[in-house]
């Protein structure tokens, strides 16, 4: 039988129709996967070669009062990244916390529920997140820091809260699966010695499940990084390099930036949105990429 | 030093199933006995409610009491995770933590306990138990790298030291040796040997020519069929067991006459 790379000529010839749906399938998903890098750099290109003055024509670009593409970018590169480090700071220790009172310390039933509420909540679109930070959340946090910041508090703080709670389902439910497959073994060894049931967990469960918790973090801060509607509706946008995350009107995503020039934008505005696209396309692969290496050092390490 | 146990028409539970049934006993200390019987005849379930290691399976229960040196394990004053850390565990394959290196593996208990260990009274530790699980020069050069790059008789022995770092006063030793060679086989079985000077040693073994090597005592179990609760038929001399047990069921296992 001869094997070519991935292929296998012998089985696709002798027409095994499944081999050959998988096959066009994978190649389906490889072909838009390149159309769509072809088709951002493409019309990427008028923004990239336009002159300053030329940029000058956007309004929105005028306004930012960017000395380039460059200089344009990269204050929402920075509002992009701090407002999902910041979410997964949050979400990453509540994750850990609830996959571990569903696998270790709830009563079967309980956990039953819990898990099938994590799914649940898994699955709800952006916008509901989004909706239930500015109708909820807001309000709530607006009590404590009335009279300190704006009100409501549509600020950085606020926005990575909602994001942290809507990669918290999809976080939680991969660590849950990692630590139910803690080895019976290690459990074992160290309750032989005479650990508590925390002390189990320190040393047998955590150590066990760090890589996979580490790739399903890196999981959640993909998906933050893109997230559109929930910035939309909540941040009041800006342009700093600000850490002051209760800092009103001084900070603003790549997506929340797109969404919200998008239907005013003229045919460079439009490429000009689709060179950061491009840039937050590359963010996301990079973050993927260093997921799926630490997903993949780790099971070298079992 | 080892200590006494004694066993008190025990029963041992697993939900409604009834998997031992009225076992009693005297384990004697500084010895090692040997449990033999067949597959499913309520060993390893047997030997984990000596450390109430049990308790870690769901609606596993005991009936009964098992007294070391006269207290009684199961009295409710008694703190299950303290238990074992007086009764040490070595199971039946080989499991370091496998993210520790060989010193933290033998540290791994200890620290539970004692949290500000100064790093003279640790090198102290780690060089004591691995010398007292025969391991110490084969490792020494290398107290810092990943204990799962050992051998599997090398990673067994430190699974034993890890366990009498505790200072433990008895070991269970479930099948310690059944996923080991024949040459890391007679390792451990040195080594279960020299061990019991100092500790009451338990070992669940299949291999009949093992128990009479490392034990002093044995006792046989048996099952009188699938879904019965297995029994304590014979506790005798290792050397009685093996040439003149008194009991015909003993007689017929060691002989290799089932039924
Ligand atoms: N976790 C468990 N839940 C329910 N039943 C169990 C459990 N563990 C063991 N049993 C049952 O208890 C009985 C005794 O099992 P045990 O493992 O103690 O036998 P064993 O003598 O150690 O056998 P082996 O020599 O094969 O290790 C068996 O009938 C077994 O099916
Ligand atoms: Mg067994």
């Amino acid at each position: 039988m001869s094997k070519i790379g991935i292929f296998n000529w012998h089985r696709l010839f002798k027409t095994d129709k499944f081999y050959l749906l998988v096959c066009a399938s994978s190649l389906f998903v490889l072909i838009i996967l390149f159309a769509i890098t072809v088709f951002l750099l493409f019309s990427a290109m008028p923004a990239l070669e336009s002159s300053q003055t030329g940029l000058l024509g956007i309004s929105w670009y005028k306004s930012s009062e960017a000395n380039n593409i460059l200089d344009f970018c990269l204050p929402l590169v920075f509002s992009t990244i701090l407002s999902s480090l910041l979410a997964l700071v949050i979400a990453l220790p509540v994750s850990i916390g609830v996959a571990l009172f569903i696998t270790f310390y709830a009563p079967p039933k309980l956990a039953a529920i819990a898990s099938w509420v994590i799914d649940i909540l898994a699955s709800i679109p952006s916008i509901v997140y989004g909706l239930w930070g500015i109708f909820v959340l807001c309000p709530f946090l607006n009590v404590f820091t009335g009279n300190l910041i704006s009100s409501p508090p549509r600020v950085l703080f606020t926005l990575s809260i909602v994001l942290a709670v809507m990669i918290i389902p999809i976080i939680t439910s991969i660590i849950r699966d990692i630590y139910t497959g803690t080895p019976h073994l290690d459990i074992e060894a160290a309750y032989g010695l005479g650990a508590t049931k925390w002390e189990m967990i320190r040393l047998s469960v955590l150590p066990y499940g760090a890589q996979g918790a580490m790739s399903a973090a890196m999981l959640g801060l993909g998906r933050a990084l893109g997230e559109t509607m929930a910035v939309l509706i909540i941040l009041s946008p800006g342009r700093s390099y600000s850490f002051n995350i209760f800092g009103v009107s001084s900070h603003q995503t790549i997506a929340g930036n797109i969404a919200a020039q998008f239907p005013e934008a003229n045919s460079l505005g439009v490429s000009l949105l689709t060179v950061t696209g491009l840039v937050l396309f590359i963010i996301t692969f990079l973050v993927n990429w260093a997921a799926k290496k630490i997903a993949k050092s780790g099971v070298a390490n079992v | 030093m080892g200590q006494r146990i004694d066993v008190e028409h025990l029963d041992v539970f697993y939900g409604k199933f009834m998997a031992v049934e009225n076992v009693s006993m005297t384990i004697n200390p500084n010895q090692v006995t040997a449990f033999i019987g067949p597959s499913g005849c309520g060993k390893s379930t047997f030997l984990r409610t000596i450390n109430r290691m049990h308790e870690m399976t769901d609606k596993a229960t005991v009936k009964g009491s098992i007294l070391l040196e006269g207290r009684n394990l199961y009295s409710s004053e008694i703190d299950p995770v303290q238990v074992r850390r007086e009764v040490g565990m070595v199971f039946q394959r080989p499991n370091p933590f496998p993210t520790m290196s060989i010193r933290q593996n033998v540290l791994a208990g200890i620290k539970l306990n004692n949290k500000s260990l100064t790093k003279a009274q640790a090198d102290e530790i780690v060089e004591t138990s691995l010398k007292g699980a025969n391991l110490f020069n084969e490792v020494k050069d290398r107290l810092d790298s990943a204990a799962i790059g050992m051998s599997g008789g090398q990673q067994q022995r430190l699974c034993i030291a890890r366990a009498i770092a505790m200072k433990p006063s008895v070991l269970l030793m479930d099948e310690p040796c059944s996923a080991l060679d024949p040459i890391s086989t007679l390792a451990v079985e040195d080594l279960i040997y020299e061990l019991s000077s100092n500790y009451t040693i338990v070992i669940v073994t299949h291999n009949m020519q093992q128990a009479s090597r490392v034990s002093q005592r044995t006792a046989f179990f048996n099952i009188s069929d699938v879904g019965k609760p297995g029994r304590l038929i014979e506790m005798d001399q290792t050397t009685k067991i093996f040439s003149n047990p008194s009991n015909q069921q003993t007689e017929n296992y060691i002989s290799g006459k089932f039924g």
